[in-house]
C-alpha cells in the first residue's frame, strides 16, 4: 500500500542525485537556497569544533551555551519583539507552547486546516476548540461572535485565535489585517505560526506582519519552525517578555528536553545574518514563485489551491476519485512519472492517521530562491505530460 | 525508598510555611498598589491566574540564579560558566565577560563523547560538507538520505532488535509514538516516577493509564490482575491489549529497574513492554547494550525498546526499536516521521561515529575503556560520598547519584556554595520532585580523571559541612587501619 520514501545521496538542495541520478528537488522547504551556502557551512564547522555535536543537558541544568543566548536575541532584533525563546525541535514548538497558556476552561477558535503540531498541542491543552472555516474570514467572525454572546463569564476566560501563516496543508495566506481587526474587536490573543512565512512573506523576510502592514506586538505570539528557509533544525517563539518568561518554566518541551545544538543555532544565526545583507534573495523567490504560478496555471485535471504568492505551489485533483485512497494513487503516479521520465522530484502531502485534517491532499511543490529559470520550466512541462498521461481515464 | 528523619521533615514544612506566608504578604501589598494604580490589560483575561504564578513569582525567581547557568565551552569535564549578575534582586539576570572554569558534574556526558573528539568529529564535519546541516524535509518526502538508512540499521544492530526508526528529539519519540500505537480501548501501566514526555505521550493516546509504585513488581502484579478481572471503565469488557511503561535509569532517583522480575510478570499476564532507556543505553552494561545486557535480560522478551542519543552518545535525538511489522507501521503513521524535518546529518553521523567507537569497530579500544572508565568511576564516587555520611540514592553501577537536600533554603546554599569552590551542581526542587524531596543530582562521566573526582569529593564534604546535609553518621576512619592490619598479616 505505501511505498518507500526515496534515499537522497547528496544535499538537499535544488538538485540531488536519487539513485545516482541527478534530479531538481521540489521537495525540501529550502526557500532562501541556504543548504550548502559558504557561510553557513564555516559556521557549523567552527562551532562543531568548539562545542562538538550535542549540547548534554536540558537548558535549565548547563544546556544554556552562548549561542542559544545570542541566536535568541538575534532573532528578537530581527524581528522588532522584546524576546524571545529557542525550542530544540521545529514541530514541539507548537505543541509546547499552547498548553503553557491556555488549559482547562479556556477557548481557542482555529482553523480546520493547521498541521498536526497545532492539533496535538490543542489537544493536550484541554481546552475547548472550535473550528472556522479554512481560510474563510466569515466564518471566523460568526464564530466569534456566537462564542461572546453565549457565554456570560467570558471576560474572565482566556481567549485565543490560532492560525497559521502560510497553511502547510493547503499553501493559502492568512489575511492577517483581518484577523487583528477582528480580534481587537473581540478581545481575543492571537497566536500565529509563521514556519512557512519567515524569511518568505515581507519586502525584508520579516513574515507575514510585514507583508500586512501590521505592527509585531498586535501579534501575541509568533512561533516559527527554523527546518525551512534557515535551513537549519529547531523551533523558536517570540513575543512579549511575559508570554516568553512564562514559557521558561512551564513548557514542557522546553524544560523537559535536551536544549538545540549549538552549531545549529549558530547556523540560524549566520543565516539571519545573510539575509538581512541580501535582501534580493526575496526578490527572486518571489519570481520563481510568479514564473511557476503562470506555468502550472493550466494543466489539465489538475488546479492550484494556494495563492499565488505563498512558496508552497499546491496542486490538487480538479474532481477527486471520492475516495482519499484512490485519490493518493492517482497522485502518487504523477509524481513517479514526472521522477522518472524527467527527473523532477515532487511529493504527495500525506496525512498521519492521527491527523484531523479534512482538506483534500495534493502534490506540494516547495519553490527555492536558487532554483533556475530552467528548472521550473521543465517542472511545468514534466507535469503537464504526467498529468495528460495519468489522469486521461479519470477526467 | 527514600525516608526522612523526623526532625528534617518538620523543618521543611516550616522552611516552606515561612516562604508561602511571605509570598502571601508581598501579594497582598501587590493587590493594593495595582487597585491604586491602572491596570493595562484592556479587556483581555489576565495571562495567568494569581495561584498558578505564585510558585515562579515567589519562590523560583528568589533563586534564580542557580539555574539556566549559561556556560561557553563545550559541556566537556571541564567547561566555562558565565558569571551573570543582577539589578533587580534576581528578576532578571544579565550575562558578564567573565567566565569560571569549573568542573562539570551535571551534563549528560556519560561516556565523554560531549566535547570534540578524535573520532567523530572530522566524520560529523564530513557529512556536514556532504549533506549540510539539515534537508529541510520530513523523512517521508525528501528528508531520507544514505546517513539516516545507515543509522536506522546501526542503532537495530547495536540495541539487539531487528529494526529501529529515529526521531530528531528524544521528547517527541515518546509523545508522539506513544498515541500512534495506542488508541482508546487499551490500558497503560506506567510507572508512577516516569518521565514527562511518557505522560504526555500516555494522555495524547486516549487510553486509559494506571500507575504502580515505583520499581515495585508486587505491585504491578496486583494492578495487572485487579484491572484484568475489572475490565474496561464502565463496559467491563477486557481490554484490547496492556502495556507497561518502565525506564531504564530513573533520572531523578539514579535507579535501575528490576527488569527480570518485571517481564517475568508481564509474560505470566500476556501485557506488552515498553523500554525506555534515555539515561542507560550506551552507559551500563559490559558492550554498553543498557539494560537488558546488565541485568540479563533477553532483548526478544521486551516488546518495544525506546531511548535518545543525547546523554551517551553526544548528539540529539531519539529511537524506537522493535520488530520489523512494528517500525514498518510506525514509518507511515508516526507524525514525527510524516511533518516534521528529519534529523541533522552531522548529528546522525556523530551517533553512527559513537557507536563504531563503542564497538570497538574504530580499530582502539578506546569504547572498552569508557564503558570501564564510567563504571569504576561511578562506584567510586557513590561509595565515598556515602562514607562520608550524605544520603545518596540509586543503585549499584548507575552513573546518576542524587544527593538529598530536603531544605529549600539548603537548594540554593548548596548550589552557590560549590560554585565559589569551582565546581558546577545540578540542584532539582519542586516541580521535578515531589515538594519536601528536593536534591542535587550528580552526573558522572567517563572523561572525569581520578583526581577530579577527588578534588570533587573534597569539596562537597567541605559544603556539606558547611550547609549541613550529612544526614547519616559518617564512618568512621577505623575500618581503614584495621583493613591495613590484615594485609600486612
Amino acid at each position: 500500500m505505501q511505498r518507500e520514501p526515496l534515499v537522497l545521496e547528496s544535499a538537499a538542495g535544488p538538485h540531488t542525485i536519487i539513485n545516482s541520478k541527478e534530479v531538481v528537488n521540489f521537495a525540501s522547504a529550502n526557500y532562501l537556497g541556504f543548504i550548502g551556502h559558504e557561510q553557513l557551512l564555516n559556521s557549523c564547522t567552527s562551532a562543531l569544533e568548539k562545542y562538538g555535536v550535542g549540547s548534554c543537558g536540558p537548558r535549565g541544568f548547563y544546556g544554556t551555551i552562548d549561542v542559544h543566548l545570542d541566536c535568541e536575541a538575534r532573532i528578537a532584533k530581527f524581528l522588532g519583539t522584546p524576546d524571545s525563546i529557542l525550542y530544540s525541535y521545529g514541530l514541539s514548538t507548537m505543541f509546547s507552547a499552547i498548553p503553557c497558556f491556555s488549559k482547562k476552561g479556556d477557548i481557542i477558535v482555529v482553523d480546520e486546516g493547521v498541521h498536526w503540531g497545532i492539533q496535538n498541542g490543542l489537544y493536550l491543552s484541554r481546552s475547548t476548540v472550535v473550528y472556522f472555516k479554512h481560510n474563510d474570514m466569515e466564518s471566523l467572525q460568526n464564530t466569534l461572535e456566537k462564542i461572546t454572546s453565549e457565554n456570560k463569564r467570558i471576560k474572565k476566560v482566556r481567549r485565543y485565535i490560532v492560525a497559521e501563516a502560510v497553511y502547510q496543508n493547503s499553501g493559502q495566506i492568512a489575511p492577517l489585517d483581518e484577523i487583528i481587526k477582528l480580534k481587537e474587536k473581540y478581545r481575543f490573543r492571537v497566536l500565529l505560526d509563521e514556519s512557512n512565512s519567515f524569511g518568505v512573506l515581507g519586502s525584508s523576510g520579516r513574515g507575514l506582519t510585514e507583508y500586512c502592514g501590521v505592527p509585531v506586538e498586535k501579534v501575541d505570539l509568533i512561533t516559527a519552525s527554523m527546518g525551512h528557509a534557515l535551513a537549519t533544525e529547531g523551533g523558536f517563539c517570540t513575543g512579549s517578555a511575559r508570554f516568553i518568561d512564562h514559557q521558561r518554566l512551564s513548557s514542557s518541551g522546553y524544560v523537559f528536553s535536551a536544549s538545540l545544538p549549538p552549531y545549529l543555532a549558530s547556523a540560524a544565526i549566520t543565516a539571519i545574518d545573510v539575509l538581512e545583507k541580501n535582501p534580493d534573495l526575496i526578490s527572486k523567490l518571489k519570481e520563481n514563485i510568479a514564473k511557476l504560478w503562470t506555468g502550472l496555471s493550466d494543466i489539465q485535471g489538475l488546479s492550484i489551491a494556494s495563492t499565488p504568492e505563498s512558496p508552497i505551489v499546491y496542486l490538487r485533483l480538479e474532481t477527486s476519485t471520492g475516495s482519499v485512497k484512490d485519490d493518493l494513487k492517482l497522485l502518487e503516479d504523477i509524481a513517479d512519472h514526472a521522477l522518472k521520465e524527467d527527473s523532477v522530484f515532487v511529493v504527495v502531502s500525506k496525512r498521519s492517521t492521527l491527523d484531523k485534517c479534512r482538506l483534500p491532499i495534493g502534490i506540494r511543490l516547495f519553490v527555492s530562491a536558487a532554483h533556475s529559470e530552467s528548472d521550473l520550466l521543465k517542472a511545468c512541462e514534466s507535469l503537464k505530460r504526467a498529468a495528460k498521461i495519468v489522469l486521461v481515464n479519470h477526467i | 525508598m527514600i525516608t526522612i528523619p523526623y526532625l528534617t521533615a518538620l523543618t521543611t514544612y516550616f522552611s516552606y510555611g515561612l516562604l508561602f506566608a511571605f509570598g502571601q504578604f508581598r501579594d497582598f501589598f501587590r493587590k493594593i498598589f495595582d487597585w491604586w494604580g491602572t491596570t493595562n490589560l484592556q479587556g483581555y483575561a489576565p495571562i495567568s491566574l494569581d495561584f498558578e504564578d505564585f510558585y515562579t513569582r515567589r519562590l523560583y525567581l528568589r533563586i534564580q540564579d542557580c539555574f539556566g547557568r549559561p556556560i561557553s565551552s563545550a559541556p566537556d569535564a571541564w567547561f566555562d560558566v558565565v558569571e551573570r549578575y543582577s539589578n533587580d534582586n534576581n528578576k532578571t539576570l544579565k550575562r558578564t565577560e567573565k567566565r569560571i572554569k569549573c568542573l562539570n558534574l551535571g551534563s549528560y556526558n556519560y561516556l565523554g563523547f560531549a566535547a570534540a573528539d578524535e573520532y567523530c568529529t572530522p566524520r560529523a564535519i564530513d557529512s556536514l560538507r556532504r549533506f549540510s546541516a539539515s534537508t529541510c524535509s520530513p523523512r517521508v518526502d525528501g528528508g531520507t538520505t544514505t546517513v539516516h538508512t545507515e543509522l536506522e540499521e546501526c542503532v537495530a544492530k547495536f540495541v539487539g532488535k531487528p529494526a529501529a526508526i529515529v526521531t530528531g528529539m528524544g521528547y517527541v519519540t515518546n509523545s508522539s509514538i506513544l498515541p500512534v500505537l495506542i488508541g482508546k480501548a487499551w490500558l497503560i501501566i506506567s510507572d508512577s516516577l516516569n518521565h514527562n514526555s511518557i505522560v504526555n505521550g500516555a494522555r495524547g493516546s486516549g487510553a486509559t493509564i494506571r500507575v504502580f509504585q515505583h520499581n515495585t513488581p508486587s505491585h504491578l502484579e496486583k494492578v495487572l490482575r485487579e484491572q484484568i478481572a475489572e475490565g474496561q471503565p464502565r463496559t467491563h469488557r477486557p481490554w484490547k491489549k496492556i502495556i507497561v511503561v518502565v525506564e531504564g535509569i530513573y533520572s531523578m532517583e539514579g535507579e535501575i529497574c528490576k527488569l527480570p522480575e518485571i517481564v517475568a510478570v508481564c509474560k505470566k499476564y500476556k501485557a506488552y513492554i515498553y523500554l525506555d532507556e534515555a539515561h542507560s543505553i550506551g552507559a551500563v552494561g559490559k558492550t554498553g547494550r543498557g539494560v537488558c545486557e546488565l541485568l540479563g535480560v533477553d532483548t526478544a522478551d521486551v516488546d518495544i525498546m525506546m531511548g535518545t542519543f543525547t546523554k551517551s552518545f553526544g548528539s540529539c535525538g531519539g529511537y524506537i526499536a522493535g520488530s520489523k511489522e512494528l517500525i514498518q507501521y510506525l514509518k507511515y503513521t508516526c507524525p514525527a516521521h510524516l511533518y516534521a524535518t528529519s534529523i541533522s546529518p552531522p548529528a546522525a553521523e556523530q551517533i553512527i561515529s559513537a557507536i563504531k567507537v563503542i564497538l570497538g569497530e574504530d580499530g582502539t579500544s578506546r569504547g572498552a575503556q569508557k564503558l570501564a572508565r564510567i563504571r569504576q568511576n561511578s562506584n567510586f564516587f557513590r561509595s565515598e560520598l556515602q562514607r562520608m555520611g550524605f544520603e545518596v540514592l540509586g543503585d549499584n553501577d548507575s552513573p546518576v547519584m542524587p544527593i538529598m537536600l530536603y531544605n529549600p533554603a539548603k537548594i540554593p546554599a548548596f548550589s552557590r556554595e560549590c560554585l565559589k569552590q569551582n565546581v558546577a551542581i545540578v540542584t532539582v526542587a519542586f516541580p521535578a520532585t515531589p515538594l519536601l524531596l528536593a536534591r542535587a543530582r550528580i552526573c558522572i562521566s567517563a572523561s572525569h580523571s581520578r583526581e577530579d573526582l577527588i578534588k570533587a569529593l573534597e569539596v562537597i564534604s567541605q559544603v556539606g559541612d558547611l550547609v549541613g546535609i550529612k544526614y547519616f553518621p559518617a564512618e568512621p576512619k577505623k575500618q581503614q587501619q584495621e583493613k591495613g592490619t590484615i594485609k600486612l598479616e
